[in-house]
């Protein structure tokens, strides 16, 4: 395998793994401030891929459609924290996973009557399209930059939001001690409704814009938020710092993964198992790489106790 | 609101029917269908069951029951349970995915009820496995990938590069594939089964010297190849078999897909009378464009009611004669039954066009005459 290959490998890696924080940061945000169970983060990301490829498909414009992704998300997750997550919060874990599963049956059959059972179009807007070139001669699709550069963005963003502001204090010590922030005169039901709109919202852009490459359709959320889960438990619940490592952890490994295992099998095995049987260990990488963290790091490699 | 709305347009007929030929009760069938409207491949069953609904139009002897069976096998097999049970069908039909059918079908023909298959047609049921109640009316499983191996040959394609998921029917279409090649693959690499990001595998794709790529993803993963493709910059040709580039799917794909080739049973274009008829019709009934599931299911009903028109279907030997006849107008032209009861049809090769604003497919010649498949040999009926 050459450099070059070997470094757009590393490239697909990091994109994957900046999409998978976008998801993880809210789910673990939610997680850690709340300590509720989301199963319906992957019907936001959907909700998201959904308002932008109708508004894309009106406007033409894929800023608004990102900016249409970003407020219907975050309009569903405040709307659903509202109606439904707020009941759940003194509830234990099984309440909370059964409400919000069912959650993902309302959301999805919802789109499927509002848009249909076909699948969208969306498409990468054309000051955007095709492969520019990197330096050392490596022909990269340009969106997949732009992703890379806008979950850096973000992640950055973030981490101002929680170290530097008024807010990240607040959810900081809504972690740390939920009675304790309440007593203190916080309004601590406006935070847990702001906290999970922000994670909505951060789903809905993920969405949008992987639904630009991929396929928006109903159901597109919830093989990524298997994913998600995976990232927060490596890297630990509740922290931020921990999803954005875990996320380029998994993503690194899952593409890695999938290239470099069936050659390596092949250089013992013959080659039509070895393909068969390096794909089967590929899929499984990710996870085998989850038991390693945890065997080590029980709670997660930046997990608190 | 559609689907029951039309259940119960259609069980209203029926019910007007059995009045009106109260006494006479010859001729008369219920059918069965259990098919996907709900879930990621809702798409396709819903084709199935508007194409079928669209022939089966106003036929006061065909009262239709139908079930969502949410791809689940196990679903399946209950509401299979059900519909021969307590609903007394005569007929079933309806179930897309290969997994489903060889869950349900072998417990329908054992129970002595006939079935009719829409859309899969896994390798076992037509050779080990046939029955003399199991009629497939769309392909053998390896039909589209074995005219793609064979076009490629005949169109000086040298060198293959083979994506599919590593599933039962990802690499069995692969291996249909390389039956006819005759040219060399140069690489082959199984996904993840509803694998999103192909960013990887588009990289490996450009660093091969394959001049072309063959690829089966279907539904969701296959949109998101082809976009990615496109964006990529590799510029090998794409091919691979209708599933990936059917109607339903095409619209979300959009430019990206054009100029790709797929091998298919069935063409919109196809110029023969019923298809013209088929294509309009379904138009005019549900304002878009048909796939070829709903050729499938159209075609499926038109047999149906061929044999009907011959025997009665408490007589079951009369019956699967007049199935086997398969004296019908099929919208694909010549259609007959092997002796495995599955179809000896011609398979077309396609190309991804624009007409208008519309991105669909257009017919650009036959990749094999007369193709059957090569299970026929172990059925013994």
């Amino acid at each position: 395998m050459s450099l070059i290959l070997l470094i757009e490998q590393v490239l697909n890696g990091l994109q994957f793994g900046v999409m998978l924080f976008l998801m993880a940061a809210g789910l673990t945000l939610i997680f850690g401030v709340m300590g509720l169970i989301n199963l319906a983060h992957g019907s936001l990301y959907m909700v998201g891929a959904f308002a932008a490829a109708a508004v894309a498909g009106w406007t033409g414009s894929f800023i608004l459609a990102l900016i249409a992704a970003l407020a219907a998300a975050a309009a569903a997750g405040a709307l659903v924290e509202l109606l439904v997550i707020r009941r759940l919060y003194d509830r234990d874990h099984l309440d909370q996973v059964l409400a919000t599963f069912a959650l993902i049956l309302i959301f999805s059959e919802g789109t499927r009557w509002l848009f249909g059972s076909f699948p969208l179009f969306l498409d990468v807007p054309a000051a955007l399209a095709g492969p520019v070139m990197l330096p050392g001669g490596i022909l990269y699709p340009l969106y997949r930059l732009v992703i890379i550069g806008v979950g850096l963005l973000v992640a950055a963003g973030l981490f101002l939001l929680i170290a530097k502001t008024r807010i990240g204090v607040q959810i900081r010590a809504g972690e740390a001690d939920r009675e304790m922030i309440a007593a203190l005169g916080v309004d601590i039901s406006k935070l847990y409704t702001l906290v999970f709109a922000l994670g909505a919202a951060l789903a809905g852009l993920a969405g949008a814009l992987v639904g630009a490459i991929q396929s928006v359709q109903v159901g597109m959320g919830e093989p990524v938020l298997i994913l998600a889960f995976v990232v927060i438990v490596i890297g630990g619940i509740g922290s931020i710092k921990g999803a954005l490592v875990g996320s380029l952890l998994v993503g690194l490994t899952d593409t890695l993964g999938g290239v470099l295992l069936p050659p390596l099998f092949a250089s013992f095995m013959q080659a039509s198992s070895a393909n068969s049987v390096g794909s089967a260990v590929a899929s499984m990488s990710i996870y085998i790489l989850m038991v390693g963290v945890l065997l080590f790091k029980p709670s997660g490699l930046f997990g608190g106790t | 609101m559609k689907l029951k709305s039309l259940i119960a347009a259609a069980s209203i007929a029926a019910l007007s029917a059995g009045m009106a030929y109260a006494d006479a009760h010859g001729g008369k069938v219920k059918v069965g269908m259990i098919t996907t409207l709900s879930g990621g491949g809702a798409g396709l069953g819903i084709d199935v069951r508007d194409g079928f609904l669209l022939a089966a139009k106003g036929n006061e002897n065909l009262e239709l029951v139908i079930e969502d069976d949410q791809q689940k096998p196990d679903i399946a097999v209950q509401l299979a349970d059900k519909m021969i049970q307590s609903e007394k069908v005569d007929v079933m039909t309806g179930i897309i995915w290969s997994n489903l059918a060889m869950a349900v079908v072998p417990a329908v023909t054992a129970q002595g009820k006939f079935y009719l298959s829409p859309n899969a047609g896994p390798s076992a049921l037509a050779g080990k496995g046939c029955s003399p109640l199991y009629f497939n009316v769309a392909w053998q499983n390896d039909a589209f990938y074995e005219a793609g191996g064979m076009w490629a040959s005949d169109n000086g394609i040298k060198k293959v590069f083979l994506l599919a998921p590593n599933y039962p029917a990802g690499t069995d279409g692969m291996t249909g594939f390389k039956r006819t090649f005759k040219g060399e693959v140069v690489g082959e690499v199984y996904t993840k089964l509803g694998q999103t990001d192909y960013a990887a595998e588009i990289a490996q794709i450009r660093a091969s010297d394959a001049d072309t790529v063959y690829f089966f993803l279907p539904g969701g993963m296959g949109i998101s190849f082809m976009k990615q493709y496109a964006g990529s910059g590799v510029d090998k040709k794409v091919m691979g078999p209708a599933f990936s580039f059917d109607q339903g799917i095409l619209g979300a794909i959009g430019d990206a897909a054009l100029g790709v080739n797929n091998t298919s049973h069935w063409s919109k274009d196809l110029d023969n009378d019923a298809n013209v008829k088929f294509v309009a019709d379904f138009q005019a009934e549900y304002g878009r464009l048909p796939s070829l599931y709903a050729a499938q299911g159209y075609d499926t009903a038109l047999l149906l009611e061929s044999a009907m028109g011959k025997a009665d279907v408490t007589d079951a030997a009369a019956f699967q004669a007049a199935l086997e006849e398969a004296d019908f107008a099929s919208v694909r032209g010549d259609f007959a039954f092997a002796p495995n009861h599955h179809p000896i049809q011609d398979i077309y090769m396609r190309e991804v066009v624009k007409e208008g604003d519309v991105v669909t497919n257009k017919m650009i010649g036959v990749a094999a005459s007369d193709h059957q498949d090569v299970y026929g040999v172990d059925c013994k009926m």
